[in-house]
């Protein structure tokens, strides 16, 4: 029993581990379609941040530069985004597609010119990366029978990155709903009309949903390459910026929401490497390339009207065109 | 010229051109950054993909791919439907194509076995399409996001298939077995040397045509039918289509049908032209290249196969830049497929101002 316990309180916090990412990208997605941009370059903006966030840590010996440098990256992808969908008035999913296959293909190009070698950044040491945090009361708590157990494994130990990831989502969740930049992004995701009649630009307001969600988007990156591993590896976001994708239409776009459906989506892959082999009586072995496409069939299933209706904002995908 | 000739001008020639070479300007910035030098890059590349026969048939053979997924993308758009789940439609497209070409008798004649797979192919790349489809027309759920999960979908899907269903026993690899022989479409230099002619092997092979005769098809299917007429009305106006008869639903689906089973022939060049056996991952970027090569071949067929020709020739000359020069892999291919998307696709409209403030400018007179 109590190893039961055990594997169950170790698979949540691999979930806990593989949700980060899917928080940041999500929660920068959720900026962009907001304000009315749809946001599918968030796979690219991950990947290149990761690659660059890993690429500056080890150049410069330290984990913050490499964070900043995956921000500033993610946000010139965010930037030119913003450039082709809002300022031209491009297609935003055509947009979207151009920064993914760029940031695949650029991240390739760059180890291989930076670094001597194809797809892959020097492997990063202990002083170059985020580490875990050991919090404080683990040896006093640890003798509590599974308060302890949560406490050290769940809880403690995860790296700073972790930590922020759970504490940005009230802090979006308080600039969407509570503030006046909220009010007005939110205003623009629904009719962008409006919000022009009222003075306000359009355009400035989608600029800066997209730069927050570019330097969202770039922590997102940075704890991939510089946290939850050491280095970068070639395609290693591995479609996290897609399931975030689907994560925010699970969670209809409210930030809340959005997290369940993360932790969901982590809380499913974890269990997919836990389950590998594994044979239940009755069912048999399930099969572990179902659970990894369950997010996706989820999603599929949601949006078929089968749980709830996910309503996207209203305004999302058009660019505004002023009337003269 | 009057004004709305040297508009049409501009929108129909100058600016895609503008478009292209910016991207290729842009590609060059990026061969200079890595420091390649880009004019001799170029000389590598081009002599790589045109210079001897052998390297011409891998540029074929890439871009018979690129025609496929290209047209596919096109159909979709002509209706305003956004495919991009080519990726996810190629790669069941492959299935369906393996499963005639694995277990048909093989004592059957090649001509009855060929058209079958070439069938399964479409059959397989439409069904893989018609989910979204019914989703975006019945359900009004966004078609770009259905088929990004529906990619993911497939490669699980074909994972769990290759692994556990179509592996051989004893098979260490997630590969099907081979195909039957009379699945096998023949190679380029076989049939050539049939003739008297001796060219050297390549994995160019009579799929080339099927591309071709698709092309045509599609040419005349958008432009010369009825239900074409009826996919580029619902395309440029929802309602004008509606007021004239044509019901929207219906076009979504037939529409995204015809964009899969087109998406779904990348299998019959690669599984039964050239490798005769199902394997992971066969599909890997032609569907996102398909995208570039719509944008850039003005979703046009004659455009797509120029644009496909293109993306052949940077294909297969990337592979010999990859060989030639230390300092760059071929994925240099995959910056420039993006840079492609963006200053043709999200971009398109960059050089519109400037143009028609110096070549057509609104007169008083007119």
């Amino acid at each position: 029993m109590s190893d039961f316990f055990l594997t169950t309180v170790l698979t949540f916090d691999a979930s806990v581990r593989i949700c980060v990412p899917l928080i940041f990208a999500s929660m920068a997605g959720l900026f962009a379609e907001r304000a009315g941009v749809v946001d599918i370059g968030l796979e690219g903006k991950l990947l290149m941040s990761a690659f660059i966030a890993a690429s500056a840590a080890s150049v410069f010996g330290s984990p913050w530069l490499g964070l900043i440098a995956g921000m500033f990256a993610s946000s010139v992808l965010a930037m030119i985004h913003g450039f082709a969908s809002i300022t031209y008035k491009g297609n935003q999913i055509v947009s979207g597609v151009a920064i993914n296959i760029l940031a695949s293909g650029l991240t390739m190009i760059l180890t291989l010119a930076w670094f001597k070698r194809g797809g892959i950044t020097p492997t990063l040491q202990n002083d170059e990366r985020f580490l875990s945090i050991t919090l404080p009361g683990v040896d006093i708590i640890d003798h509590i029978p599974i308060i302890g157990v949560i406490y050290r494994e769940l809880i403690s130990g995860h790296n700073i990155l972790v930590y922020l990831a759970f504490v940005i989502v009230p802090i979006v969740w308080w600039v969407v709903y509570r503030t006046r930049f909220g009010l007005r992004l939110r205003a623009v995701g629904e009719n962008p009309k409006a919000v022009d009649t009222a003075g306000l630009s359009v355009e400035g307001l989608r600029y800066r949903a997209l730069l927050v969600g570019g330097i969202l988007c770039g922590i997102g990156g940075a704890y991939i390459s510089t946290a939850y591993t050491a280095q970068f590896t070639k395609e290693m976001t591995a479609g996290a910026g897609f399931i975030a994708l689907a994560a925010l239409i699970f969670g209809k776009w409210h930030p809340y929401k959005v997290l369940a459906a993360c932790f969901l989506f982590a809380f499913l892959q974890a269990l997919s490497i836990r389950l590998q082999g594994v044979v239940f009586p009755v069912i048999g072995e399930i099969p572990v390339q179902l659970i990894d496409a369950a997010p996706y069939i989820l999603t599929i299933i949601l949006l078929a009207g089968f749980i709830g209706k996910a309503v996207p904002p209203k305004a999302s995908a058009q660019p505004y065109i002023k009337e003269l | 010229m009057t004004r709305d000739r040297r508009l049409s001008w501009i929108n129909g020639l100058l600016l895609p051109l503008f478009n292209v070479l910016t991207a290729f300007i842009a590609t060059g910035i990026v061969f200079l950054f890595i420091g390649v030098d880009p004019i001799e890059a170029t000389k590598i590349l081009i002599y790589g993909a045109l210079g001897y026969d052998e390297g011409l048939g891998y540029t074929l053979y890439y871009a018979t791919n690129f025609v496929f997924t290209g047209l596919a993308v096109a159909v979709a758009f002509h209706a305003g439907l956004f495919n991009i789940g080519g990726e996810g439609q190629a790669y069941v497209g492959g299935l369906g194509t393996a499963l005639v070409a694995l277990y048909m008798n093989p004592a059957l004649s090649a001509w009855i076995v060929i058209p079958l797979a070439i069938s399964g192919g479409l059959l397989f790349g439409a069904l893989w399409a018609i989910i979204p489809a019914y989703l975006q027309a019945y359900r009004g759920s966004h078609i770009v996001i259905t088929t990004i999960m529906f990619n993911f979908i497939a490669s699980s899907l074909m994972v769990y298939v290759l692994v556990n269903v179509l592996r051989e026993v004893g098979e260490m690899s997630p590969e099907s077995g081979d195909f039957i022989e009379a699945s096998w479409i023949p190679f380029v230099h076989d049939v050539l040397a049939n003739f008297g002619y001796e060219v050297t092997r390549s994995p160019l092979n009579m799929s080339i045509f099927v591309a071709l005769f698709f092309s045509a098809v599609v040419w005349f299917f958008l432009w010369h039918t009825r239900w074409g007429f009826a996919i580029r009305a619902a395309g440029k106006s929802n309602e004008a289509a509606i007021y004239s008869g044509i019901n929207p639903k219906k076009i979504i689906v037939v529409t995204m049908c015809i964009s899969g089973a087109l998406a779904g022939l990348v299998g019959i060049n690669e599984l039964m032209g050239v490798q005769h056996r199902l394997f992971l991952n066969f599909n890997y970027g032609y569907g996102f290249g398909g995208i570039a090569v719509a944008l850039m071949g003005r979703n046009h067929p004659v455009g797509i196969l120029i644009a496909a020709f293109l993306f052949g020739i940077l294909y297969q000359g990337g592979a010999e830049l990859d060989f030639e020069l230390q300092n760059v892999s071929r994925d240099i291919v995959v910056v420039m497929q993006g840079l492609v998307i963006l200053f043709c696709g999200g971009l398109e409209y960059l050089y519109r101002p400037v143009l028609i403030r110096y070549l057509a400018p609104v007169e008083a007179s007119e």
